[in-house]
């Protein structure tokens, strides 16, 4: 109950989505609710200073309130279109940041930071930063756990680059991608009173990966134990930010479908993880010290025993 | 044939320059890059022969001389050409979706021309390894890349920080950051074969 409180207070709070009134109206019904305030403001006016509303801008600041955040009023193939998705100021970013480090239980990362204003700057330059955390923390790692090997030849692996971005940008957009396609697909047979937009699944999927930048470079640490419990938290925080994110919009469904789906982006989010440290991170081979000392013991007990 | 000093921006003006006074220009902004004060001849002249210049020294630099390049694990010509211009044009993006007001080539003269501290530790880099490898070598090796990488970040902030809201600074900046670490990355894991 207290959720659907919380719901409601935040819907008239939140000027964008009251006046929307359709829940998952948010390409299709734009125009109307920015069309009519526009010709009411002209018919009472007057014709002459139509165009000086236009010059002050007053039509646009109006606008973008009533439009829920669909400012995208250029078409697609102009700069200022592209413009709209890094709308953020420094300190926004860190605020969606912190707000993917600290999961609060109850409350929506979507709606309490994003805000309507879906950014790319976080998600592209979050996955750029992870891309090359990994790479060279796994350089790293991998240098130090060889290091006393006679055998062994440092090379700095630069094909790995390629592959982690092929990875971890693949996730950040197919991933989000098609969880939109699925919630989508749900809307339509049963009405959510909570629906995101494409942008909006990005930017959290991307903001949720900033916790693995740290666990990246702690990864290089070379002890299976650490690294296990490393992936254990990280999980366990942007995992958490993506299922109080991602349960708002499935809860009206059926039970089994909604548990089926969160499930679903939790256990990708771990194949993620696990799937980087199995792969760029070599497994800390203790054993060279130990087979040294075990070998002498086992020839010893071996003597001792025949 | 001596003409008017001409911008290097400017289209359709058929007339040769001399080679010299081109030259000339370049060692100009790479004195700029070395010693960075808030001046604008880097902004105002742009031009792209130097950025290329250091770019192709840099790759070349970064070339083992062993057969199988393939198994080396280092960055290949192409790959570094890719990653220095993918990098610079990926920044000025950034910069100007951001709402900066710098012109989309400016960014890439100045991204590009802020590489020179990174070539020179490249450089340095080489003769230090001619001395045999060791830990006193990579520590050597390792203050010449932190110190070029801070003065490329310093030079390059000098004159692309100003041309963004200072509510965004920080975010304009921090792909640059990104972009020279990982050539130094590149540049102090270079083992020679």
């Amino acid at each position: 109950m207290a959720a659907v409180d919380d719901l409601q207070f935040e819907e008239f709070g939140d000027a964008a989505t009251s006046v929307a009134a359709n829940p998952d109206a948010t390409t299709v019904s734009i125009e109307d609710p920015g069309e009519t305030p526009k010709h009411q403001t002209g018919a009472l006016r007057g014709s002459g200073r139509e165009e000086d509303d236009e010059l002050l801008g007053n039509d646009d600041s109006d606008k973008t309130e009533l439009l829920a955040g669909q400012k995208k009023s250029s078409p697609f193939w102009t700069f200022e279109y592209y413009q709209t998705f890094f709308d953020v100021d420094t300190y926004q970013v860190f605020d969606r940041i912190k707000g993917s480090l600290l999961p609060i239980p109850g409350k929506n990362f979507v709606r309490l930071y994003i805000r309507s204003n879906p950014d790319l700057y976080g998600p592209f330059w979050i996955c750029a930063t992870l891309v090359f955390a990994i790479a060279i923390s796994g350089n790293l790692s991998n240098f130090l756990i060889h290091l006393g090997e006679k055998t062994y030849h440092y090379v700095p692996e630069f094909r790995k680059v390629s592959i982690a971005a092929t990875i971890i940008y693949a996730y950040a957009w197919l991933v989000p991608f098609a969880l939109w396609g699925f919630l989508m697909w749900r809307n339509s047979k049963v009405m959510n009173i909570v629906s995101y937009s494409f942008l909006e699944i990005v930017c959290v999927y991307g903001y949720s990966l900033f916790i693995y930048i740290p666990t990246a470079i702690l990864w290089i640490i070379p002890q299976k134990a650490v690294r296990w419990i490393l992936v254990m938290i990280a999980l366990g925080i942007s995992g958490s930010v993506l299922a109080m994110t991602f349960w708002p919009a499935v809860r009206e469904d059926n039970r089994r479908v909604a548990l089926a789906t969160v499930m679903t982006i939790v256990l990708l989010h771990m194949l993620l993880s696990v799937g980087c440290l199995a792969y760029f991170f070599d497994a800390p081979e203790m054993d060279h010290l130990p087979t040294t000392t075990v070998i002498p013991n086992q020839t010893v007990t071996a003597a001792k025993s025949s | 044939m001596a003409e008017a000093e001409e911008s290097p921006g400017d289209p359709g003006t058929a007339s040769p320059r001399p080679l010299m006074r081109d030259l000339k220009a370049v060692g100009k902004k790479f004195m700029h890059v070395l010693y960075p004060r808030k001046s604008n001849t880097l902004l105002r002249d742009w031009d792209l022969w130097g950025p290329l210049i250091l770019c192709v020294t840099l790759a070349l630099m970064l070339q083992r001389d062993s057969a199988d390049s393939e198994k080396d694990g280092g960055p290949q010509f192409a790959e570094v050409f890719v990653i220095v211009w993918f990098g610079a044009v990926t920044i000025t993006l950034n910069s100007k979706l951001l709402g900066g007001n710098i012109s989309f080539f400016q960014s890439l003269c100045v991204l590009g021309y802020c590489i020179l501290p990174l070539t020179v530790a490249m450089l340095i880099c080489r003769l230090v390894l001619l001395a045999g490898p060791g830990p006193v070598n990579f520590m050597v090796r390792l203050f010449v890349v932190i110190v070029m990488f801070a003065w490329s970040i310093v030079a390059s902030t000098a004159f692309l920080a100003d041309s963004q809201p200072p509510n965004r600074r920080a975010l304009a900046v921090y792909p640059v950051f990104l972009f020279y670490f990982v050539i130094s990355w590149m540049i102090l894991t270079f083992t020679p074969q």
